[in-house]
């Protein structure tokens, strides 16, 4: 236990590099949500990871249990993933305007068409 | 989608249980796992269902989008209803305990009322994004 | 916890996006069967719902709109690479002060949480701390989160819906 006490923090932390990764690298705008969902998630397990006591149950008040893990970062992450929906929405419909708008959705694409409406 | 029997078999068989189960999980939030949130998303996600599997225009005809925006509205508005409603009997914003005249008792009665608001709220915003989306092209 | 690791891996390498996204969806399954190891059963719920089946749906319909493959790009950038080992060691060297994972003692479970789990269910006659916690002591953290919902769903009606009318304008004026 001692030696993978931190080992959810390590997998957190490995998909938030994954996520930010992807949002540097990749070119195309809904890779680029895909990217910052997972951002997103890794996130969430942070939180639920501090959050857990080892033993304990769920936050559900019963007379038959004593030691329940902690509500609090339960309620922040449930209402934060109904959240990351809503935005990754307007990340969509954003997506959808710009390829409306240039024809495409690659990054450097949309960078050359602005270029050249400088000109 | 027209083609493939099982699968609108099985969605006609399936929606009713899952409108029933989002009903069940908005109710019994208090009680076990759920609540407003979840509650709203599996309601937003029977309609998107059907609207997947048969036509989108079908399901606009049952959600229409002027409907939907109405909900949603009505779903903060009960929110802050309740909150505006404690100030009236004299307590302070969304302070339950003066619902009724035991303290813990109101506070029950507040978080269903707003877990409704919420699950209103949630159900209808998703719905409208997804035939926002869905209604191009 | 690898499993996780492996789909978000395949998620971002694949280049077909439609198998990116239904990979997404495998892995957001996978993580509410982590939820609720962790005993965040109403996280796993919400999860279970939002990614493997909304979020799902929203990305297939947006790539259906918007074109169906990424472009190929050969060159590995080194930059990108460089920069997010870099962070990434800097947060692992962070996690040196962290408590142990499930630790009674730790912050986190020494400050509020006690109180709530202790007087929720005489004050609000919720056995559910999560709802109580959620709709009554923060009801205003919840409040403010279902008018930020609330504003993205107006703020993708207004995106997606003045276009239309905005290009009738248009070829209205061509016409004229």
């Amino acid at each position: 236990m001692e030696i993978l006490g931190q080992f959810n923090y390590w997998v957190s932390i490995a998909l938030a590099m994954i996520g930010l990764y992807t949002v540097i690298s990749k070119g195309h705008l809904i890779k680029k949500l895909i990217g910052l969902s997972i951002f997103q998630t890794s996130v969430f397990l942070l939180f639920i990871t501090i959050g857990k006591v080892r033993g304990a149950t769920a936050p559900i008040i019963d007379p038959n249990f004593s030691s329940y893990s902690s509500p609090l970062p339960h309620v922040l992450i449930l209402t934060a993933i109904v959240v990351s929906v809503a935005t990754l929405a307007v990340g969509i419909g954003l997506a959808i305007l710009i390829k409306r708008t240039y024809g495409s959705i690659e990054d450097d694409e949309i960078e050359s068409i602005d270029k050249a409406e400088e000109n | 989608m027209k083609n493939y029997l099982i699968l609108r078999v099985i969605t006609k068989l399936l929606i009713p249980f899952i409108l029933l189960f989002g009903l069940y999980v908005q109710m019994h939030g208090d009680y076990g796992p759920g609540g407003g949130f979840q509650a709203g998303v599996i309601f937003a996600s029977a309609f998107i269902l059907y609207a997947i599997v048969f036509d989108v225009r079908i399901a606009r005809k049952v959600m229409p989008m002027w409907l939907l925006t109405i909900l949603s509205c009505v779903g903060v508005l009960l929110y802050c209803g309740v909150g505006i409603a404690t100030l009236i009997y004299g307590g302070n914003f969304l302070e339950y305990g003066v619902l009724s005249s035991i303290p813990s008792s109101g506070n029950h009665i507040g978080i269903l009322i707003i877990e409704i608001g919420v699950g209103i709220a949630v159900a209808a915003v998703i719905l409208l994004i997804f035939f926002s989306l869905a209604g191009r092209r | 916890m690898i499993f996780v690791f492996v789909t978000g891996c395949f998620a971002i390498w694949l280049k077909d996006l439609v198998a990116s996204t239904i990979i997404l969806g495998i892995y957001s399954l996978i993580m509410a069967t982590i939820w609720v190891v962790l005993d965040a059963v109403d996280v796993a719920f919400t999860e279970a719902a939002v990614g493997a089946g909304v979020t799902t749906a929203l990305l297939l319909f947006a790539i259906w709109l918007t074109g169906k493959s990424e472009k190929k790009v050969n060159r590995i950038q080194w930059g990108a690479i460089l920069g997010v080992i870099l962070t990434g060691s800097l947060l692992i060297y962070g996690t040196i002060g962290m408590p142990d994972f499930g630790d009674p003692s730790a912050p986190a479970q020494i400050h509020i949480s006690p109180y709530y789990l202790q007087n929720s269910l005489a004050e609000t006659k919720a056995p559910n701390a999560v709802t109580a916690v959620l709709a009554s002591y923060r009801g205003f953290d919840t409040l403010g989160e279902v008018t930020v919902i609330f504003t993205a769903g107006i703020g993708v009606l207004a995106l997606l819906s003045g276009f239309r009318k905005r290009r009738k304008r248009e070829k209205g004026v061509i016409q004229e």
